[in-house]
């Protein structure tokens, strides 16, 4: 057996192997190494997946020198605003509140205090792997207010979303959602705005692009003239992926490509879009780094406002304090590379985060720390 | 016992009655040892003189108790066994300590119990003391074991994690991440499927094995919590040397990889329960290998890298070269992966 026909029910039959062959992959590095030659040219992942990968899969020691590979934006963790953490933690302060997450918020420093704090000091914090878990949690415990911590781009809302229709139709009336999610076009729009990065071309993100298709992409390379490819996430997916952005940087002409077909088709997935639209509508959205942007973030409709955690509890949320000498906001943007910040395995390590790149498994100074990359 | 007690109870600790038939029906019933069966506070046998012994404890908290592979008593015994040997001694004795929790089911402690029995005998070893306590239901998680084993360690052999030199090769006994995926197949919340089992046995055969072939070996670990990443790096530091890793070569189980791929994890850094890294000279490599594969646990034993100098001397690390020629530092794994496997 191979691939992921191993797990699951049995009826899923991938085989990832040809995707991993280490002479394909050895052609496609000679090949960027050809093109690209001694040519300046920074291309930015924007998915916390591919950084991790790219790391683990060492490319960056195998890239021209000239090619620099930047993480953007795309670790929705990291991008989380402190003031949101904030006020997760003001929320899991509340009696009678259980507080559902994926494991990677835990640990996020806020401005005074963390979720793994605040349970050391008692409150009721769970980790969960799903939203489906923090229903079932609600309907077993009624007399809890179970409130899940919802974070992530265009890929986890349809399933967030469907949770909140689940439990309306169930009655679970004991669940809410903080809604802390966000679309990706506005970010990169806000990237390739900023005089301080000069993005030659966008390895585009394979999860959130199987949701949304190409069209919210296209804008890079109609307006900007910037070229995007959407990757996937294996060895010969993610070099593919380098080699067409490459291609269209030498031609001169920029495009919106798929390259992940096998993932993503280019119209995305409408049924999994409309659920989303259903429960929530976009809304302005504080992201760490990059500040305010127009409609990146995604509330919850008035007709679901029961579900919705900000409606449902009045919270005194604290100053917001940035960490001090935290450059997360610059890593985030591609103005800098984790290792350029001061704190940069010094006081900032995974061990003792100080800023939530370090923390998640998919933040960008936990991958060059993690592969000293 | 009367049949109507099917669970510990408070008074199986009290060190009267009651606790004498739970040592009579449940433990000695399972453990043969005439030395426990003496019925003496401490065991007392046989350890040919070499003038020096191993000792070596461990405690086991696993759960669930039961997994695809094997047991929490399984688990005790390989545990300690495999502490022992890996300094070279010949592993003779086992000690044993019960914390059990009030309203534990006694059908599941005569399980772990034989399941102990038939591992030690796997070793060939003996389990020739032991002790039990008893605490209030809400105080332990059912049952907790902790075991220590003593052996004695033969002339001239002097094995140590700080021993690496360059130029040796490292090998592993077989497939990585085994049993850290088996447990988490279990695990509540987690609903996947594989055929994955632990591969939690007794190595001590296997290493008295390789360093008849290897006489001049340099060390030998088990890598569980951290797997082979913490290893490697304990080696790396404890020797002052590199150690590259040629990821192609490293075993690893296409359910276990599918199941890493699915969840985040690099099989370099899942738990192993029975699998040994040996570090060995170059040109006692392949006699080492053979020795491993021709044990009934190294049937897919591998070379899998070498000890290198220090590219940056004081800042030893542990490099992986990718099938690819790329390369990719291995560090080990930071915080808590996965609770309470082992």
């Amino acid at each position: 057996m191979s691939g992921l026909s191993a797990v699951g029910t049995g009826t899923a039959r991938f085989d990832l192997g040809a995707f991993r062959d280490p002479e394909l992959v050895r052609s496609l590095i000679a090949r960027i190494q050809r093109t690209a030659g001694e040519r300046e040219i920074n291309l930015m992942e924007v998915c916390g997946t591919h950084t991790m990968s790219i790391g683990r899969y060492g490319f960056r020691s195998v890239m021209p020198t000239g090619l620099r590979l930047l993480s953007g934006p795309g670790c929705p963790v990291c991008v989380t605003a402190n003031g949101d953490i904030d006020r997760a933690i003001a929320l899991s302060r509340i009696p009678g509140v259980t507080i559902t997450t994926f494991g990677d918020m835990v640990r996020v420093p806020g401005s005074a205090s963390s979720l793994a704090r605040e349970k050391a000091a008692g409150r009721d914090i769970r980790v969960v792997y799903s939203p489906r878990d923090a229903i079932e949690l609600a309907s077993r415990e009624p007399q809890r207010e179970v409130v899940f911590l919802g974070v992530g781009f265009e890929t986890t809302t349809p399933a967030i979303a469907a949770s909140i229709l689940e439990a309306c139709a169930r009655g679970v009336d004991n669940f809410s959602v903080l809604s802390m999610h966000k679309t990706t076009p506005p970010a990169l729009r806000a990237i390739v705005n900023d005089p301080e990065t000069a993005i030659d071309g966008f390895i585009l993100p394979g999860h959130v692009s199987t949701i949304t298709g190409l069209a919210p992409f296209r804008f890079l390379a109609e307006e900007y003239g910037i070229p995007g490819v959407v990757t996937g996430f294996e060895p010969v997916d993610i070099l593919e992926g380098i080699a067409l952005l490459i291609d269209m940087i030498e031609r001169g002409a920029p495009a919106i490509e798929n390259a992940y077909r096998r993932g993503a088709c280019d119209e995305g997935n409408q049924t999994a879009r409309q659920i989303a639209e259903r429960v929530f509508e976009p809304c302005d959205a504080t992201w760490r780094g990059l500040g305010v942007l127009p409609a990146s973030g995604m509330r919850i409709r008035a007709r679901y406002s029961r579900f919705d955690a900000c409606e449902r509890f009045a919270v005194e949320i604290e100053p917001t304090q940035e960490p001090r000498g935290c450059r997360c906001g610059d890593v985030l943007r591609g103005a800098i590379a984790p290792s350029s910040c001061p704190l940069f395995d010094t006081a900032c390590t995974p061990e003792h985060p100080v800023g939530p790149c370090m923390v998640s498994s998919e933040g960008s100074c936990a991958a060059y720390h993690t592969y000293r990359i | 016992m009367h049949m109507s007690e099917t669970t510990v109870q408070m008074s199986h600790g009290s060190g009267g009655q009651m606790m004498k038939r739970l040592i009579d029906e449940v433990f000695l019933d399972a453990f043969g040892a005439p030395e426990l069966h003496a019925g003496n506070d401490a065991g007392v046998a046989e350890l040919p003189a070499t003038g020096r012994i191993a000792l070596s404890t461990d405690t086991f908290v696993v759960t669930p108790q039961f997994f695809p592979g094997g047991d929490i008593g399984r688990l005790a015994v390989s545990g300690t066994v495999n502490d022992v040997a890996t300094s070279g001694a010949r592993v003779r004795y086992l000690s044993c300590g019960f914390v059990l929790e009030e309203g534990y089911p006694l059908a599941d402690l005569k399980r772990i119990c034989a399941s102990m029995a038939s591992t030690a005998q796997e070793a060939g070893v003996a389990i020739i003391t032991g002790d039990t306590k008893v605490v209030g239901r809400g105080k332990a998680d059912g049952i907790f074991i902790n075991t220590a084993g003593v052996g004695e360690v033969p002339e001239g052999v002097t094995l140590s994690g700080s021993s690496c030199q360059p130029g040796d090769v490292i090998l592993v006994s077989g497939t990585m991440g085994d049993h850290g995926i088996a447990i988490l197949s279990t695990r509540e919340g987690l609903s996947f499927t594989t055929d994955i089992a632990s591969d939690a046995a007794p190595l001590n055969q296997l290493v008295a094995a390789v360093l008849e072939a290897a006489p001049h070996a340099r060390c030998f670990r088990d890598p569980t919590r951290g797997g082979l990443a913490s290893t490697l790096n304990e080696f790396a530091q404890a020797s002052g040397v590199d150690i590259e890793l040629d990821e192609a070569a490293v075993p690893v189980d296409a359910q276990v990889r599918a199941a890493c791929d699915m969840l985040g994890y690099d099989p370099l850094q899942v738990a192993n329960e029975g699998k040994m890294v040996a570090v060995v000279p170059a040109d006692e490599a392949s006699a080492s290998l053979a020795a491993m594969r021709a044990s009934r646990y190294g049937g897919q034993a591998a070379i899998v890298g070498s000890v290198v100098e220090a590219r940056r001397a004081g800042s030893p690390c542990v490099r992986v070269r990718t099938a690819w020629g790329a390369e990719r530092v291995l560090n080990m794994v930071v915080g808590e992966q996965l609770p309470r496997i082992c």
